[in-house]
């Protein structure tokens, strides 16, 4: 089991510093000038004196490998500082990953409660309205952008909701972070709930279809079972049978696409988080990666990586830990 | 044929029938086009796909220029002359989203060829070569793979440029790593089997073992991940063009035009439907076809 978690930490560096690299060669072969840019940018048409002093402040006259080294370095230690708002990394990273992981969080509160009830429902009845909705909801959310879906939200409780006068809970103020009342970190008090709401079942959506469509595959596998006809013919309830004998079976499936889905929801929310103009890690990476905002990009994208390189990780562990034929093989996949 | 199932002739069912026909003289795509046939929802794909193909071939002679702006209407609801509104700037939405469609259909097409062939080429070198080779492109394909898809994206568009040519380098340059895995599976597998060693021993050469051989015996799922490529490479544009880093000003996107006229929805939601709609309907219908693709073809694990 050690050698098997220190195997994966080691090929997680590994990803990470490859990951490092290939960023640092296409970013690095930009055209423009960073010293510039940090001057003032193009439009200010910066003296010539003044590009010299900034290049010579961040070593940008050094050889391509001294300046990769000392990228490293500062990347690890997240010691840069942005090239654009002059503001340390490490605020950066302070600001924004939080709000990301607790976007990231409600949204899989969601696909859980959501994709797996669903999933449950339309195995158990086959072919009724429930299963049918939640295969064409399947259908729909795999081919409709975010982006589009995230305003069409926004319309009926920004615009619809007050014009119509409903209650007061559909009446969602539209964007924002809201008043950061946060209980443990996690647990948004009513008037935070409001604002977090919109941006996570956005977020949410499209991976709740397809936990639904998931879960109802394993569970309709798992029904066939021998041991679920064996606990069927002692007499079980249904229901017990279901929760005890089968969804254990099922769900680790649907685990494994939550803990691998998790990692991807922490940095790749950029639609979301644009629409709902919610300052998380992915529309800040998107920002600093269109203006060449080399020290910020490869910081947060390392903190991305090392994230989903861990949900991925946990997930792998977790799965060797509950099933004791991958121990046994060493964690071979 | 025993005597036997001869002399049980009449009582076979259906099934055996078919399978008795199906026997004799149709080839592999004719099988599969019946099964695919049999699909409701891959010919309901295949009908949307048909008629997306049609708009955008034919709509653009059916409906005005769309860079020609009215100088009286602005922000107008559907009405017989603009059936899809008017928006802010005067410009028929119809139009607009005709040649948005257009463009989307374009993009996505020739991104998805140039992915194939990266991904066929890379994967089946790694494939065939092994050793060293495969190590190699494996690990680089596995990293490409760790990095976040969106700062991929950002990466090559930001060495790239903006505009039409560097949306289709950038989609096709992030999405061959899944079609590379896929042929390199297929090589690694068919390598070891006997049609390859007795090309071998006849003295083959290896390059046409590799395209002439094994290439198409393995070409199954990549036909699928084709098809299923088309629709993610036209949400991917749709998307990059929102976020304002793919198709710019006067090129026609619908994920630009929504991204343009936010601010417009309140009042116009027509804005929001009918582009949004269009992008949908141009996902669903090559993801369709892939889903009835996948399963006429029988393939699995794509």
């Amino acid at each position: 089991m050690t050698t098997f978690i220190v195997r994966r930490l080691v090929s997680l560096l590994l990803t990470l510093l490859g990951g490092f690299t290939v960023l640092f060669i296409l970013f690095f072969a930009l055209p423009g000038d960073p010293a510039e840019l940090m001057a003032g940018g193009g439009n200010k048409n910066p003296s010539p004196a003044v590009v010299a002093a900034i290049r010579e402040k961040f070593h940008l006259n050094d050889s391509v490998a001294e300046q990769y080294v000392r990228r490293l370095g500062e990347t690890v230690t997240l010691s840069g500082t942005s090239y654009q708002t002059k503001e340390p990394v490490r605020d950066v990273v302070a600001e924004r990953l939080p709000n990301s992981l607790r976007l990231a969080v409600w949204a899989i509160a969601i696909e859980i409660t959501v994709g797996v009830g669903f999933g449950v429902l339309s195995a158990r009845r086959r072919n009724s309205f429930a299963d049918y909705a939640s295969t064409l909801s399947a259908v729909v959310m795999s081919a409709i952008p975010v982006f589009v879906l995230a305003y069409l939200l926004k319309q009926v409780t920004g615009v619809y909701a007050f014009q119509h006068n409903w209650p007061d809970a559909l009446r969602l103020p539209p964007i924002g972070i809201g008043p950061k009342e946060w209980y443990l970190g996690f647990i948004p008090s009513l008037e935070q709930l409001k604002y977090l709401i919109q941006p996570a079942i956005i977020l949410a959506s499209v991976s709740t279809a397809i936990v639904a469509r998931l879960t109802r595959t394993t569970v309709l596998e798992a029904s066939t079972m021998d041991h679920v006809r064996t606990a069927r013919s002692k007499g079980l309830r249904d229901g017990e049978v279901t929760r005890r004998h089968i969804l254990r079976n099922a769900l680790i499936p649907v685990v494994t696409f939550l803990g691998i889905d998790f990692g991807t929801l922490v940095g790749f929310a950029v639609l979301t988080e644009t629409v709902f103009d919610w300052p998380g890690l992915g529309s800040k990476v998107a920002r600093a990666a269109s203006t060449g905002d080399l020290p910020v990009v490869l910081a947060l994208s390392m903190v991305v990586m090392l994230v989903y390189g861990l949900a991925n990780l946990i997930v792998d562990v977790s799965y060797a830990w509950l099933d004791p034929r991958i121990r046994r093989n060493g964690g071979a996949r | 044929m025993t005597i036997d199932s001869m002399s049980l002739g009449t009582d076979l069912p259906d099934a055996d029938a078919t399978l008795a026909q199906a026997g004799v003289g149709r080839s592999l795509a004719q099988d599969a086009w019946r099964r695919f046939r049999r699909n409701r929802l891959a010919m309901v794909g295949l009908g949307i796909v048909v008629f997306l193909i049609l708009v955008a071939v034919i709509g653009p002679f059916l409906v005005q220029d769309p860079t020609s702006y009215s100088k009286r209407v602005f922000l107008e609801p559907p009405t017989n002359q603009h059936p899809f509104g008017v928006d802010r700037r005067g410009g028929d939405v119809l139009a607009n989203v005709v040649h948005g469609i257009r463009l989307s259909l374009f993009i996505g097409l020739l991104a998805t060829i140039l992915e194939t062939v990266i991904g066929v080429v890379v994967g089946a070198v790694a494939g065939w070569f092994g050793r060293w080779t495969d190590a190699f492109i494996m690990r680089f394909v596995d990293i490409m793979l760790g990095i976040p898809y969106i700062l991929l994206a950002y990466a090559f568009i930001t060495v790239l440029g903006k505009g039409v040519a560097a949306v289709v380098l950038t989609l096709a340059l992030t999405a061959w790593l899944q079609t590379a895995r896929t042929v390199r599976a297929g090589f690694l597998q068919a390598r070891e089997l006997e049609y390859v060693e007795a090309a071998r021993a006849l003295g083959v050469p290896s390059r046409r073992i590799m395209w002439r051989h094994i290439l198409p015996n393995v070409f199954q799922p990549v036909v699928v991940l084709i098809a299923v490529g088309v629709g993610s490479a036209i949400l991917a544009e749709a998307a990059l063009s929102f976020l304002g880093v793919g198709v710019q000003f006067p090129d026609p996107s619908l994920g630009r035009m929504i991204a343009e006229f936010s601010s417009d929805f309140p009042r116009a939601p027509y804005l929001l439907v009918f582009p949004g709609a269009a992008i949908m309907l141009s996902v669903l219908g090559f993801l369709l076809v892939g889903d009835g693709l996948r399963d006429a073809l029988d393939v699995k694990d794509v």
